[in-house]
């Protein structure tokens, strides 16, 4: 297990490097100078003086490697620089507003696991029943959602028709109901027909006609077995739908304005403050990659031949 | 005489329904996008056309969606808004399938250190969150349909190069590829007319697959405004324009929302008519 880690640890090394690079040469070669960014948004007469002492403070006017290395260093301290906006550390800023994302991304991936895997499981069952038929239809149309509509149709009918949620969500369970609720839809939708194909694979296989020959109990044969056999792809999906959820909660938090990373990375794009943004898209896709090392170690924990390959 | 019916097999028979199944849905698809293109001709309002008398009106017989926040008919900005939005959303899924399996042939063809390179590439590509790149992308930029494009485009193409890049593999080693080689053929024959063909199926099979979900990306970038600039009419551009006016016109944002449904759930169903299909060929 040690030894599987540590080499799957070293080999994020590279991609984490080629991410830094990505979000440094993408603020590179944002047009627009930082420099005098920060100075008109700070406000006051920018002359070409004030101009030139602020790039060289900036460190501008150094070659592009140096300015990476000296950022990458930086960022791995945990300074990712000062906001243009309000001079405040990113960081600050950053990790106030992951603690929100993180809580909305966990609560909906919880809740739609724990809907959509009791769906599937059932609906693969009782196959072509009304219940997997009418199911069906909604997972379709779930699917097909674009985030938005579904947050805006939930705001409309429970925020607006039955007064019952505040339209701004607060940082209480009943303010995360909704944008959690948001974000689930198309998930549950996507893992209840993921689980429903599975189950029914699993279900077609010879072992589990063989165990219903020896008269194996119905449940015995679905949560031990046959559930503990489709686990892999159901963390398959799930971990490839963090990455859909990630970048749909920027949308959902902009609607609910919900204080997470998304709405931080929206509200600093229209400021045009890429500090913030480089550190958000930053943080984003570093969490991303652990979610992703997360899922490969897990792998390893479900099914131990893994780490054969 | 009378002509014996040839008896079908019930595989057979399957097939047929899913052929069926095919050609309602490419049907279905064909006269949306003929509708999306031609509709901009018969608008029975100017989509930009503003009126201050008609604001947030609620849909009646003249304006059948109602009237949005500037009083521009609703109908008549979703049929406009139809050819910009499904347009972009079928150029960039032909354009990444393009650069794609362009990408993926070459890299399976020939292996090596460019292949290497370039898959390493898009293991990364593929492991940042895709809008999350899309919105910096296109919040650096600005706002306008080629750039939202673009920002989309930037990861789109991995999936197809990596679905290329393995057929290639596979086909490289077939014998039929050996003995062109020893006839003398060049690679750039090999693959145009050996290649190319016998993984292009597959391709497009996936590239219907990926039209619902493209659409979806466009649709959401252009909700953050970070796609078409106001007023021309586009989908998810309508709906962020009137989302503030939720409670007074929900009209103006669900018509345009449903419109988005609609279309990516006739795609979905026609892509995944044809994969059906394929598989059961395959089977």
């Amino acid at each position: 297990m040690l030894k599987y880690s540590l080499r799957r640890i070293i080999k994020l090394i590279p991609v984490l490097v080629a991410i830094t690079l990505m979000v440094f040469t993408l603020m590179y070669l944002t047009p627009g100078d930082p420099a005098l960014q920060k100075l008109t948004s700070q406000g006051g007469a920018v002359t070409p003086e004030l101009l030139a002492a602020e790039r060289h403070e900036m460190g501008l006017d150094r070659p592009f490697f140096v300015r990476y290395i000296d950022w990458v260093v930086n960022v791995a301290q945990g300074d990712f620089g000062n906001s243009f906006k309000d001079d405040q550390p990113v960081a600050v800023k950053l990790l106030k507003a992951l603690g929100y994302t993180g809580a909305l991304a966990a609560a909906s991936t919880l809740f739609s696991v724990l809907i959509a895997i009791p769906i599937g499981v059932y609906t693969a069952i009782k196959k072509d029943s009304i219940f997997d038929n009418i199911v069906r239809v909604l997972t379709f149309t779930g699917n097909a959602m674009p985030n938005f509509l579904i947050a805006l149709l939930l705001m409309f009918l429970f925020c607006i028709k039955v007064k019952f949620f505040p339209v701004i969500a607060t940082a209480s369970l009943k303010g995360m109901f909704l944008p959690t609720l948001a974000l689930s839809i198309p998930m549950i939708s996507r893992f209840a027909r993921q689980t429903r194909a599975d189950v029914m694979c699993q279900l077609s296989e010879e072992y589990v006609i063989g165990m219903h020959a020896r008269g194996v109990k119905e449940r015995i044969i679905l949560f031990r077995n046959v559930l503990h056999n489709s686990l892999g792809s159901i963390i398959t999906i799930v971990s490839l739908q963090i990455r859909v959820l990630i970048g749909g909660s920027v949308v959902t938090e902009m609607i609910f304005r919900w204080p997470g990373i998304g709405s931080l990375m929206m509200n600093s794009i229209t400021a045009r403050d890429y500090p913030v943004v480089q550190g958000a898209v930053l943080i984003l896709s570093t969490l991303q990659v652990l979610i992703n090392l997360l899922t490969d170690l897990s792998y390893y924990v479900i099914d131990k031949r893994i780490s054969m390959e | 005489m009378k002509t014996e019916k040839p008896k079908l097999s019930r595989s057979q028979i399957k097939q047929l329904k899913l052929k069926r199944k095919v050609i309602i849905w490419g049907v279905v698809v064909t006269m949306i996008l003929v509708l999306s293109f031609f509709a901009p001709y018969f608008l029975p309002y100017d989509p930009l056309e503003t009126n201050a008398a008609m604001m947030r009106k609620a849909p009646s017989l003249q304006h059948l969606f109602g009237t949005d926040n500037m009083g521009r008919d609703v109908l008549s900005r979703l049929l406009a808004g139809a050819r910009t939005s499904i347009f972009a959303t079928i150029m960039l899924v032909i354009i990444s399938f393009f650069v794609g399996t362009v990408v993926g042939v070459i890299c399976g063809y020939y292996g090596g250190a460019l292949d290497d390179l370039v898959m390493r590439f898009t293991d990364i590509l593929l492991s940042v969150p895709q809008l999350v790149l899309a919105i910096a992308v296109a919040g650096m930029l600005g706002g306008s349909l080629v750039n939202t494009m673009i920002a989309i485009g930037i990861t789109s193409w991995t999936s197809y190069a990596r679905l290329a890049r393995s057929h290639a593999m596979r086909i490289r080693q077939l014998p039929f590829i050996n003995a062109c080689r020893l006839t003398g053929c060049s690679d750039a024959h090999i693959i145009i007319t050996h290649v190319v063909p016998n993984l292009i199926g597959p391709m497009l099979v996936n590239a219907t697959l990926e039209i619902g979900t493209t659409m979806l990306s466009i649709a959401g970038l252009s909700f953050l405004g970070l796609g078409v600039a106001p007023p021309t009419p586009e989908w998810g551009a309508m709906v962020s324009e009137s989302r503030n006016y939720l409670q007074l016109a929900p009209w103006a944002v669900f018509a345009p929302a449903s419109a988005i449904l609609l279309t990516v759930m006739l795609f979905n169903y026609f892509g995944e008519s044809v994969c059906d299909l394929a598989s059961s060929k395959e089977a």
